[in-house]
């Protein structure tokens, strides 16, 4: 091979692998992006299913329910619209408290409960999460204004 | 009094840092060397004002001065003195005047050698850093000043975030920002050399030490991070790809790129360009990690403000940086090419590889972590992007850096071919790959292929290190006497390469074979985890200085032996009323056994979390390991040796 064309293989094959590592980066990108939804938008069945998403909002008061393992909570969530029950195994953060906005990755099940793979609360005790004040002005914006919010 | 004082000094700093900046440039402008004259010193001064301001804020924390709004924010009476004076960089304002301290101090040590330099450069570098601490200070007057009195003033402060009132924290931002700040000094010296568009000979030796004590700071920086992630949050994570880590994480690895392009820059004198390219960089990124922590943008325990004002401030100051480096670069660059030619075989090639690598790891870091970030900015939906990304595409990454790091140890300088390096690595190739097959054998679980290909590489990389020392002692009459008279850097090179194979193992072994349990427990129960068992012994109330805290006694068993006794406390903070957990854990390198409390259920029972946690020491040991390799290659002599430089006149602007 004369050493011109040498050159064009050896930059044909970068050209080729760069490509394709790309192809790969971005394959594994999307395929963990994780889209957040409000509860609302989760009951309107905006929510993908079979798939990991974002689920936020606030723990209504007296919803904690603890199974017997002591392990597996069912808590409710809403955005003072609508609300999604939620169920998870494993220990909860020290923030999680009834009242306070938190976020759960996981998937919605078949039955409309949400499946919580991990539960996150802000390291702060006055703590909103942004995703969750967000969706909470936007299910008050989208409320009609004569029904009462629970 | 005391405090008006630091704002005085603080304001003084600025004062001389303008000097700093601005005096280079007239004196260039005008030829006139007077002018430069005036640099170094008021570098110096602007040091000691900062010295003076920070001792001012350390005076205000430990007298309980609640009157400055900062300290009322941060602190409390009941807070213990040390965790008083850590408080000082424990939120937002004080931790920006921390940075700019660290900054005033690099520029002192580098106003100590500018000597060595051009007279122009040498100034220049200087200006750089002082306008970058212009901006600093400014960014710190206008938005964030903590000396700002708050009156009326609370009797008592709002305590420190308990997260933070740890040992592993009072280091942790200090030596972070020593390396993230260190890498100005690789910047300043980049836009110097551009601004004259002449690299001098000898500078690639001039700027290597301190490009290395900036990625040494970095590296134990982030290991401390990691760690206190590990023992304080409570769970057992080493690393979560949170933004904020990520923010550290990527100056690092462009860092990790510069000493190595330095060092080709400084041996063969290829690769000018792109090393200046990686300075700037590495010190963007660095400044780019200031703004995604401080701005309020990221939400975690390292994000203080949310204050849109600041964040628009910082974002100013990147864009200035960034935006102006990069075209100075663009503009300037091309006039630097020239370098020392090579073929495709050689130890260059290899090392450009990896530059390449982590290059696009960063940017495939920058895209996992940014993209969200613009996605919301733009208001286009909230996403976030899952570790799986992050670990899937930097495994991949890691994968060929470590088989062209092991190749580049066997090759040649400039010319090397396939078939001798064949000849000479296929021993060693071989006996990584028996060893990551008989891990694979050995482990099971869904972690067994990447535990293995992780050994092979990191055996890989250990025998190719060993086989460089070896290869400089071959021929010689005595290894002992070849061992001893070689480079520091050697030593250097050879411990960092095995730290990040120690490293690699230790991450595949622990995600493999640790195992974590989340359990009910009660006194007196007793729970098996791999080759242990857990019991579960007694709970006491404790109360501390700041907390009010419940402390669980369990013992742990091992064929019939007690191994260890460990007290993890679930505390609740008196001011805050925040609840934390305090793991506790019993340290070993194969692997560490690790409790914590979740919550309290009925009765005296628990929900805790257990877990085995393998190898996951060889995580810090491995980063350790390069930080001290950075160490004995700084104290090579090579650095210490005066070069020659040559005088140019001062209009004289190269091109």
């Amino acid at each position: 091979m004369t050493p011109r064309r040498k050159r064009m293989v050896v930059i044909g094959l970068l050209v080729v692998g760069m490509g394709l590592a790309t192809a790969l980066i971005l394959r594994a990108f999307n395929q963990n992006l994780m889209y957040f939804y409000s509860t609302s938008d989760t009951v309107a069945g905006k929510a993908p299913a079979g798939r990991d998403f974002r689920i936020g909002g606030l723990v209504v008061k007296e919803s904690l329910q603890r199974e017997p393992d002591g392990l597996t909570v069912r808590f409710t969530l809403t955005d003072l619209h609508q609300t999604v029950d939620v169920s998870y195994t494993g220990i909860l953060p020290d923030l999680f408290r009834e009242g306070q906005g938190i976020v759960a990755n996981g998937q919605l099940g078949r039955d409309g409960v949400f499946v919580a793979r991990e539960v996150l609360a802000k390291h702060d005790e006055n703590y909103m999460p942004p995703e969750v004040a967000a969706a909470l002005a936007q299910a008050k914006a989208n409320a009609p204004p004569n029904k009462k919010v629970p | 009094m005391i405090a008006e004082l630091g704002l005085f000094f603080l304001t003084l700093a600025l004062a001389l840092a303008l000097v700093q900046a601005v005096f280079p440039v007239i004196g260039l402008a005008r030829g006139q060397e007077i002018w430069l004259a005036y640099v170094s010193p008021a570098a110096r001064a602007q040091f000691g004002c900062l010295l003076a301001a920070f001792a001012a804020l350390i005076h205000a924390f430990l007298t309980n001065d609640f009157t400055l709004a900062y300290v009322a924010h941060n602190s409390n009476s009941a807070l213990p003195w040390l965790y008083r004076v850590s408080a000082v960089w424990g939120a937002h304002e004080g931790s920006l005047l921390l940075w700019a301290l660290i900054l005033a101090g690099w520029t002192w040590a580098v106003s100590l050698r500018t000597n060595r330099l051009p007279a122009d450069i040498g100034a220049l570098v200087i200006g750089v850093m002082g306008a970058v601490s212009v901006a600093f200070l400014l960014f710190m007057l206008f938005t964030s000043n903590p000396f700002l009195r708050g009156l009326p003033a609370p009797l008592d402060g709002a305590d420190l975030n308990p997260l933070l009132q740890d040992p592993g924290l009072i280091i942790h931002p200090p030596i972070l920002y020593m390396g993230y700040v260190g890498l100005s000094v690789p910047f300043a010296f980049a836009i110097a050399a551009l601004i004259r568009g002449r690299l001098t000979p000898g500078w690639a030796r001039w700027v290597r030490p301190w490009a290395l004590a900036a990625w040494v700071f970095l590296t134990v920086g982030i290991a401390l991070g990691s760690w206190w992630a590990y023992y304080e949050l409570g769970w057992g994570g080493w690393w979560f790809w949170d933004p904020v880590e990520n923010a550290s994480f990527m100056p690092w690895l462009l860092g990790t790129a510069l000493i190595h392009s330095l060092a080709v820059t400084d041996k063969r004198g290829s690769f000018k360009s792109w090393t200046v390219l990686l300075a700037i960089g590495a010190f963007s990124l660095s400044l780019l990690g200031t703004f995604l922590v401080r701005s309020g943008v990221l939400t975690s325990v390292h994000a203080f403000a949310t204050d849109p004002e600041r964040g628009i401030f910082v974002l100013a100051i990147l864009g200035v940086a960034v935006g102006g480096s990069l075209a100075l670069y663009a503009w300037r660059g091309p006039s630097l090419l020239a370098g020392a030619q090579y073929s495709p075989v050689s130890r260059e090639t290899f090392l450009l590889a990896n530059s390449l690598l982590l290059a696009v790891a960063t940017a495939t870091i920058a895209l996992g972590t940014l993209y969200p970030l613009v996605l919301d900015a733009l208001d286009l939906g909230k996403i976030s992007v899952g570790p799986p990304y992050f670990n899937l595409v930097f495994g991949l990454m890691m994968a060929p850096l470590a088989v062209a790091l092991g190749l580049g140890q066997f090759s040649h300088w400039r010319a090397d071919t396939l078939a001798r390096l064949w000849q000479r690595t296929r021993l060693v190739a071989g006996a990584a790959l028996v060893l990551g097959l008989v891990t694979t054998a050995v482990i099971d679980g869904p972690q067994r292929i990447s535990a293995g290909v992780g050994l092979a590489l990191a055996g890989w990389i250990v025998a190719t290190s060993v086989h460089g020392l070896w290869a400089r002692c071959a021929g010689r009459a005595s290894w002992r006497a070849a061992l001893a008279v070689l480079p520091g850097s050697v030593y250097g090179q050879s411990l960092a390469h095995m730290g990040f194979a120690v490293a690699i193992a230790g991450v595949c072994l622990t995600t493999a074979l640790s195992v974590d349990r989340h359990v009910r427990m009660a006194p007196g129960d007793r729970i098996p985890l791999a080759t242990y068992e857990f019991r579960f012994e007694t709970l006491r109330e404790i109360i501390g200085p700041n907390y009010k805290a419940t402390e669980a006694r369990f013992t742990v068993w091992r064929e019939g032996r007690q191994v260890a006794e460990l007290y993890p406390q679930k505390r609740l903070y008196n001011v805050r009323a925040m609840p934390m957990t305090e793991a506790d854990i019993l340290p070993k390198l194969s692997g560490d056994l690790y409790i914590s409390l979740g919550e309290s259920l009925d009765g005296q029972a628990w929900s805790v979390r257990i877990s085995h946690k393998a190898y996951v020491r060889c995580i810090w040991l491995g980063a350790l390991m390069m930080a001290g390799g950075g160490l004995l290659a700084l104290c090579d002599r090579r650095y210490r040796q005066t070069v020659a430089v040559p005088a140019l006149p001062l209009t004289a602007t190269g091109a």
